[in-house]
């Protein structure tokens, strides 16, 4: 910082400042507005919304919506998408049902989860990366098949006498208060994927490749085996919540999260996150989730119908990917109008800066010294 | 079209603008713009620019990047409005209210890059939208065919109409344009640097193509940066210079001296820095021994030394770039062996590439150099970004640091490190791709077209550097299509042809000739 100060001065220095501030202003901000004003208005008149035990629950309900979201949020940056996740947590729960009833501990049944999530992860990711196949496809076809193994093991039956010490540590709360025992650790693994996403040589190859893959390769980013151990994160992660969810309501089934994999996606482009790769926040994805589950908790409050709630999910999700297009195409519009967009090759107003020293030397148009 | 097209002869030429108009030759202009200014926002693109294209002749449009070429394009094809001028259609007053007009004036647009249906065939791209019907409105396809192969034939191309337009040449994709160009009765034909991407005797193939549809007196329209092709193609040139209509003459009582100084407004430096001190180069950094890709090249060997500036010479479609990306590893090698200052390469890992100390500059820079969307500084510090790391993350600015610096180093010109680089002109976004490189410290930097398609000041300043990077003992691998570049930068020049490595000219035998000679096959006169 201090070594840059003279350079930093001599540059409008007030939008050097407001840097950050002037990044977020965009989609991701607009939702965080929404969500909190959301949560304001549901709580003002949804009667039982604004309760501390409504808040538990809807923690409860938000952990695998979000958690699923976090390794999603990645693929999708990088230019890929994963629907076959909550088919994934399905299997996995499936899995443990079949381990408990075997009798196994949970101590190895968990850890074996998210092992079998990995590999189920790893699959769609060879099939992605290796094979080059549209990761749009695979997934939707590793949804089904997931799924159904899922019910290969336990048929229409369910396992439901899980340890009681674990079922009610994964709905209890911290201490006396109302915030559950799991929001600790799920707050640990936000901040880890966003400071992946935002602050890491990965996260920075993410948003290229899913911006420019080809560019991305030629900058020496290996892009296939990055993609592929996303896939494995993600496959991971939903086996994580695939434990989460079987002890959350004790039972295991082979339909558990089913269609949930449709909230996780609404919730990712919903937080800004591009569909088309290279653009979005993690910020803008927890803001997402939060006003889609929110959303969903009020209505389910006020009694509207579970089938309703599907309608209000993909009303959203065709929203959040048609309004980023339309305010581009309006924008593009209106620059067209008064300054069109990407005039020819023209040179830039401001010079670069000379590269050192306090009191850059103005460089001449021509370029000559 | 409401007003009907009046006869040549009932208007006589024009010369109220005070720019002269042929006076042996009294039918007015196919298309001519006077006077006309366009702006983006507060960027003036066009400020005054005059051009008169006449029936049979080439004319040839020459300018610096941003100097106003492209935006006169679209306002001919229709695609943007001026705000200012007059358009005239054979001497008479007319407005193009979008690329629709322009296409029924009979003005046609051939880009660059020819934008073809890959699984159509030629005959169907060249009659796309506007097929031959049979009965019940049935796409006639023999009409279609015989129509496609008649055209191709009055080009003197001989392709069949058949195949599919994938996997065609950028050479006969444009002849497939230029076809469908005729086939609209096309009065004027405009061309934006056509030949950027061509080899020598795809040039000469286009260039006759060309001058067939002059003799059939369509007006020609070339925009290039190649000086000798202008002066084989054109008979006439303008010159802009930043928007503005700096002169128009025969291209016979001008110099090449003479328009880049127009062009650039000073007398050049020098078109190509012939690099003088040299000094004898140092141990071998970059060696190559037997590698091949089936179906690109085959047992290619050479080395380059600290220091030295090797050219690779060919024309394109030889497996010059494939060689290229073989040797950095974004394509797998079948056989080889690639070594780095002592250190065999593992195929197929750009990563242990640049470990290593090699950088590639690629030849396409939309495509392959740059991440248009994303920012300067991101594009700048993009291979880097793991050095350039503290513990795992990165924090504190250190990539905005790094960017700005090598952006100031190499004089790039960009509003705010944060714009998407996409915004840049030409000649700046390769700045960026050569300083995200130049950021690694190579010790062997392979540059695949460095100057393609960028202004002559910036193509100076490229050769420049290069020729300081070498000076500093940094080994070049220069490709390039152009030769004055290839002659005057380079050590030594190696030619490819047909993926094979044909000739190893140390600098004192290298001349066009020998160049060319090895390129093409042809055996030197003994």
């Amino acid at each position: 910082m201090s070594t840059e100060a003279p350079t930093r001065a001599t540059r409008a220095p007030l939008r050097e400042a407001l840097r950050l501030p002037r990044r977020l202003a965009g989609w991701d901000a607009a939702v965080v507005v929404l969500t909190v004003l959301t949560l304001v208005v549901a709580s003002g008149t949804v009667e039982e919304f604004g309760t501390t035990r409504n808040a538990t629950f809807l923690i409860l309900d938000l952990a695998p919506v979000l958690l699923l979201a976090l390794p999603m949020t990645l693929i999708v940056v990088s230019g890929e998408i994963d629907l076959s996740v909550a088919s994934t947590v399905g299997l996995t729960s499936a899995l443990m049902g079949e381990l408990w009833a075997n009798g196994l501990p949970l101590e190895t049944i968990i850890p074996l989860a998210v092992l079998a999530g990995a590999v189920l992860g790893a699959f769609n990711g060879l099939l992605v990366t290796v094979l080059g196949l549209p990761s749009l496809a695979v997934t939707i076809g590793t949804l089904a098949l997931y799924r159904g193994l899922a019910y290969v093991l336990l048929g229409d039956t369910a396992v439901a006498d899980f340890a009681r010490e674990y079922t009610r540590w994964t709905i209890g709360s911290l201490g006396d208060s109302w915030v559950p025992n799991v929001v600790p650790p799920i707050l640990l693994l936000v901040t880890v994927f966003a400071l992946v996403l935002h602050a890491t040589p990965v996260g920075r190859s993410l948003f290229a490749m899913g911006a420019n893959d080809t560019a991305a390769a030629f900058a020496g980013i290996p892009v296939e085996r990055t993609k592929f151990w996303l896939y494995v994160v993600a496959g991971a992660v939903a086996g994580l919540v695939g434990a989460y969810w079987t002890l959350r309501y004790s039972t295991a089934r082979a339909d558990n999260a089913e269609g949930l994999e449709l909230t996780v996606v609404a919730a990712v482009l919903l937080g800004g996150v591009s569909i088309y790769g290279g653009r979005g926040t993690l910020l803008g994805v927890v803001a997402g989730v939060v006003l889609l589950t929110s959303l969903q908790n009020a209505l389910r409050l006020a009694k509207v119908s579970a089938d309703a709630l599907t309608v209000v999910t993909g009303t959203l999700l065709i929203l959040s990917v048609l309004l980023p297009n339309v305010t581009a195409a309006l924008r593009a519009r209106l620059a067209r109008r008064a300054a069109p967009a990407a005039p020819p090759p023209r040179e830039p107003a401001h010079p670069a800066p000379a590269p050192r020293g306090p009191a850059p030397e103005p460089t001449r148009r021509d370029g000559t010294p | 079209m409401a007003a009907s097209r009046p006869t040549p002869e009932g208007h006589p030429a024009r010369g109220e603008h005070g720019y002269e108009t042929p006076r042996d030759a009294p039918p007015p202009p196919v298309v001519a713009l006077r006077d006309v200014w366009k702006s983006y926002g507060a960027v003036a693109a066009l400020r005054g620019a005059h051009i008169e294209l006449h029936a049979g002749e080439a004319h040839a449009l020459v300018g610096e990047n941003g100097a106003g070429k492209s935006t006169l394009i679209k306002v001919l094809a229709g695609v943007r409005k001026p705000d200012r001028g007059v358009l005239e259609l054979d001497g008479v007053r007319t407005e193009f209210k979008g690329p629709q007009d322009a296409r029924a004036a009979g003005v046609a647009v051939i880009h660059q890059e020819p934008a073809l249906f890959p699984d159509l065939s030629v005959a169907e791209n060249v009659f796309a939208g506007r097929q031959p019907r049979g009965r019940f409105g049935r796409i006639d396809e023999r009409a279609m065919r015989e129509r496609a192969h008649a055209l191709l034939a009055r080009l003197g191309v001989p392709l069949d109409p058949r195949r599919p337009a994938r996997g065609l040449s950028i050479a006969d994709q444009q002849i497939v344009e230029i076809a469908k160009a005729v086939s609209l009765e096309t009065r004027a034909l405009v061309m934006d640097e056509p030949t950027a991407a061509l080899s020598g005797p795809e040039v000469d193939r286009l260039f006759s193509v060309v001058n067939a549809l002059r003799a059939e007196s369509t007006a020609v329209l070339f925009v290039s940066h190649r000086f000798a092709e202008v002066t084989a193609l054109c008979q006439r040139v303008t010159v802009l210079r930043d928007g503005a209509h700096v002169s128009t003459g025969p291209l016979a009582e001008t110099s090449v001296d003479r328009l880049v100084a127009q062009m650039v407004g000073r007398e050049p430096d020098a078109l190509f820095v012939r690099r003088r001190e040299q000094r004898p180069p140092g141990d071998v950094v970059l060696e190559v021994e037997g590698l091949s890709r089936a179906g690109a090249f085959r047992d290619v060997g050479f080395h380059v030394r600290a220091g030295e500036i090797v050219a690779l010479a060919g024309l394109v479609g030889a497996g010059r770039s494939e060689v290229a990306r073989a040797v950095f590893g974004v394509d797998r090698r079948d056989a080889g062996r690639v070594t780095v200052a002592g250190r065999t390469l593992p195929g197929g890992r750009p990563r242990a590439a640049m470990a290593a100390g090699l950088a590639l500059v690629p030849e396409d820079r939309r495509q392959q150099g740059l991440v248009l969307a994303a920012s300067v500084q991101r594009n700048a510090t993009l291979p880097r970004a793991r050095q350039l790391s503290r513990f795992g993350f990165l924090v504190g600015g250190a990539e905005r640091r790094a960017a700005r610096e090598w952006a100031g180093r190499l004089r790039t010109r960009y509003g705010d490190l944060d714009d998407p680089v996409g915004t840049l002109s030409g000649g700046n976004q390769q700045k960026v791709v050569l300083a995200k490189w130049l950021a690694t410290a190579p010790r062997v930097l392979i540059v695949d077209e460095p100057t393609r398609g960028i202004d002559i000041g910036t193509k100076a300043e490229v050769h420049r550097l290069l020729a300081r990077l070498a000076a500093d003992g940094v080994a070049i691998l220069l490709i390039s299509s152009e030769l004055p570049e290839v002659l005057g930068m380079a050590d030594r020049v190696l030619v490819m042809r047909e993926g094979r490595l044909v000739a190893d000219l140390p600098r004192e035998a290298a001349d066009e000739e020998s160049v060319i000679r090895a390129a093409t096959g042809q055996e030197a006169p003994a």
